[in-house]
């Protein structure tokens, strides 16, 4: 996704570049997700279960066999299945799962909000401590405070989610009890309010039952500084590295000659260009808690996506981990996407 | 590297290795590499790294000497059942009665198992889709990056239990779905490298004197691409070892009794509050070894990768 259409100036040509280059994100954007489907087809044509046999049970006479066969369509061409498939994913029917008996967008909906609450909520735990933890480690460059960050990048790099999940459970939960345990919100509490949103700290505070919102808040405190740690591993080491290549550019001794103070020069002209990259890091960034949502969600009980797909995988529901994957895969892409498209508007070089 | 003697006087064999003048490519090499492993050596935690990966594989082969108990079969299940720590289990026993130290000494046998797998089975494909990709560029460079894109597209963790899924739990499809979840990045790799090769002029001479396409890119690109491969095959090591660790931690990698470290976790998730070292001591075992590889990965890049570095 290389930015190699430079703009000349005229308005006819940038209108025509601008064109091209929308057609060309929608072309990408289409292939991929295309592609995505294939692969979760594919995985899915080679499960060992029979999809006929889950439906009907393997007592079944064979032409109640044979009839279920045919409506799910797989006596048809694979190349003609793959169509179904595709017409059916694009307008988000993946089927019924197994388990729930719902369909399986239905399911993805109801669990979905839960983890968008837990990533994005890591997100700006680990955007808000990364960013200045990398700003301060690239200027004091060597020092302490370096060091720091270097070990924070270490660990986090090294350690296994679950398993700090779970001694950070033993430790803050367990033995000092500053936290709520597993799961979202205490049963007492969960006839208090109303799901609208589907975001219980949102939802309480929104229907002001603030006993309810503290519960809250103190369950999703713990998993979300977890993810804000792997978060900010990743955000303060990027800003290091970004913030030290631009300490050593031309403008930023000129600012300095110009008599600007040392905090101007580094907060608002070298952060300043080194944002735009890290636009794209903090996406990134958040893609990645998608993923360790999915054990982080098992250790903590926490019902969003993740534990869905899990379960669903336990209880070997291909529909409902397909349909989970193929969500996940395309909130990835898009991701991707819009920071690729955040990266070129924000940086003028690119235009 | 020439200033600063760091020896007094070098020694016969050092004066032979840094020889300005080498006398046989043997001995250039060998001098190369010698430099290597001194600048490798300045970095304590490279070293540190080094050294846990270098234990890791001692211990998977000499685990029948190092672990005092069998990893399978448990003690008395009415007195030995999750036993502290102690002199005589140093990290404790299991529900079943089991050594924990020895089920960790044995697990990294299963480790080192995945790893060695995976690496074998992805970094190949990578290299090969990576290379000819490069080297052809047109349509084939479109269609294999594009599938290359897809497969980045998933969070590996994801797809890896999709595949598993399919495929169903075990060790040997949890080593197939990390591989196939590994390579994207390794192809991205070579490609660019092989951009860079492609145009120069010792493959003009080669495909001058006739060579074949498959020649030139097995014979002249692929082992240009190695070294960074390398770099990035042993950084991504840690992340091979969670994932594996994850998928045995939901069950879906090596099935019990196995001792993977990953499985180990999630039996100690059930007494975690009051058996605390059911889980935390495989789970040390895992941070280990992955902050081994990454601390062994970053110590490589600076050796090998000086422009990558900073």
């Amino acid at each position: 996704m290389a930015s190699e259409t430079m703009t000349r100036s005229g308005g006819h040509d940038a209108l025509r570049s601008f064109l091209k280059r929308t057609a060309q994100f929608l072309l990408v954007l289409a292939t991929t997700l295309l592609g995505l489907i294939a692969v979760t087809f594919f995985i899915g044509r080679v499960v060992p279960i029979d999809p006929v046999i889950a439906i009907v049970g393997d007592r079944a006479p064979a032409h109640v066999y044979e009839r279920a066969r045919e409506e799910l369509g797989l006596d048809l061409p694979l190349i003609q299945q793959f169509g179904i498939y595709v017409k059916k994913a694009v307008t988000g029917d993946f089927g019924n799962s197994v388990l729930t008996t719902n369909p399986v967008m239905t399911d993805i909906a109801n669990v979905f909000p839960a983890t968008l609450e837990l990533a994005t909520l890591g997100t700006i735990i680990g955007t808000l401590l990364g960013i200045p933890l990398g700003v301060l480690a690239a200027v004091k460059r060597g020092s302490l405070i370096d060091q720091l960050v270097r070990l924070l990048g270490l660990v986090g790099y090294s350690v296994p989610i679950f398993w700090l999940g779970l001694m950070s459970l033993l430790l803050f939960y367990a033995k000092l009890g500053w936290v709520g345990g597993p799961g979202r919100i205490d049963v007492t509490y969960s006839y208090l309010y109303t799901p609208v949103t589907g975001i219980v700290l949102l939802d309480t505070a929104m229907q002001g039952q603030w006993d309810a919102f503290w519960d809250a808040v103190s369950h999703i405190a713990l998993p979300a500084c977890l993810l804000g740690y792997f978060s900010l591993a990743y955000i303060s080491r990027m800003t290091r590295s970004f913030m030290l290549n631009e300490l050593a550019q031309e403008y930023v001794i000129a600012a300095r000659v110009k008599g600007l103070s040392e905090m101007r020069v580094i907060w608002r002209h070298a952060l300043r260009n080194a944002a735009v990259p890290l636009v794209t890091v903090i996406a990134l960034s958040y893609a990645n808690l998608l993923e360790g949502s999915v054990l982080t969600e098992t250790v903590f009980a926490w019902p969003g996506l993740g534990q869905y797909i899990t379960n669903s995988l336990q209880n070997a529901d291909m529909n409902a981990v397909l349909g989970g994957t193929l969500v996940i895969g395309a909130v990835f892409v898009l991701l991707n996407l819009v920071s690729d498209l955040l990266y070129r508007l924000l940086d003028p070089r690119t235009r | 590297m020439v200033g600063a003697p760091p020896f007094p006087q070098p020694s016969a064999t050092q004066a032979w290795l840094l020889s300005p003048e080498p006398s046989s490519r043997w001995q250039a090499r060998l001098g190369r590499g010698y430099l290597g492993w001194r600048a490798f050596t300045k970095n304590p935690l490279a070293v540190l790294g080094l050294g846990i990966v270098v234990l890791l594989i001692l211990v998977a082969i000499f685990a029948d000497l190092i672990a005092p108990y069998s990893p399978i079969a448990g003690g008395d299940l009415r007195t030995e059942r999750l036993l502290p720590p102690s002199a005589e289990h140093w990290f404790g026993t299991d529900d079943l009665a089991r050594d924990i130290f020895s089920r960790v000494v044995y697990g990294s046998r299963i480790t080192l198992w995945v790893i060695v797998l995976v690496a074998l089975i992805a970094t190949p494909i990578g290299l090969l889709v990576g290379t000819v990709s490069g080297y052809l560029g047109g349509w084939v460079d479109t269609v294999l990056m594009r599938i290359t894109d897809i497969f980045l597209a998933f969070p590996r963790l994801i797809l890896a239990l999709a595949f598993v899924a399919a495929l169903g739990p075990g060790i040997e499809n949890a080593v197939i779905a990390i591989a196939i979840t590994s390579w994207p990045p390794y192809a991205r790799i070579a490609r660019a490298e092989t951009l860079t090769i492609r145009n120069s002029d010792f493959i003009a001479a080669v495909k001058l004197q006739g060579a074949s396409t498959p020649r030139i890119i097995l014979g002249h690109v692929v082992p240009l691409c190695i070294s960074s491969l390398i770099i990035r095959v042993t950084l991504d090591m840690a992340g091979i070892i969670l994932t594996a660790a994850g998928l045995g931690f939901l069950g879906l990698g090596a099935q019990p009794p196995m001792p993977e470290w990953g499985a180990m976790v999630a039996t100690g998730r059930n007494y975690l509050i009051d058996q605390w070292w059911v889980a935390a001591m495989p789970g040390i075992a895992i941070f280990v070894v992955s902050l081994g590889f990454n601390l062994l990965g970053d110590g490589l890049r600076d050796v090998l990768d000086p422009k990558a570095a900073k």
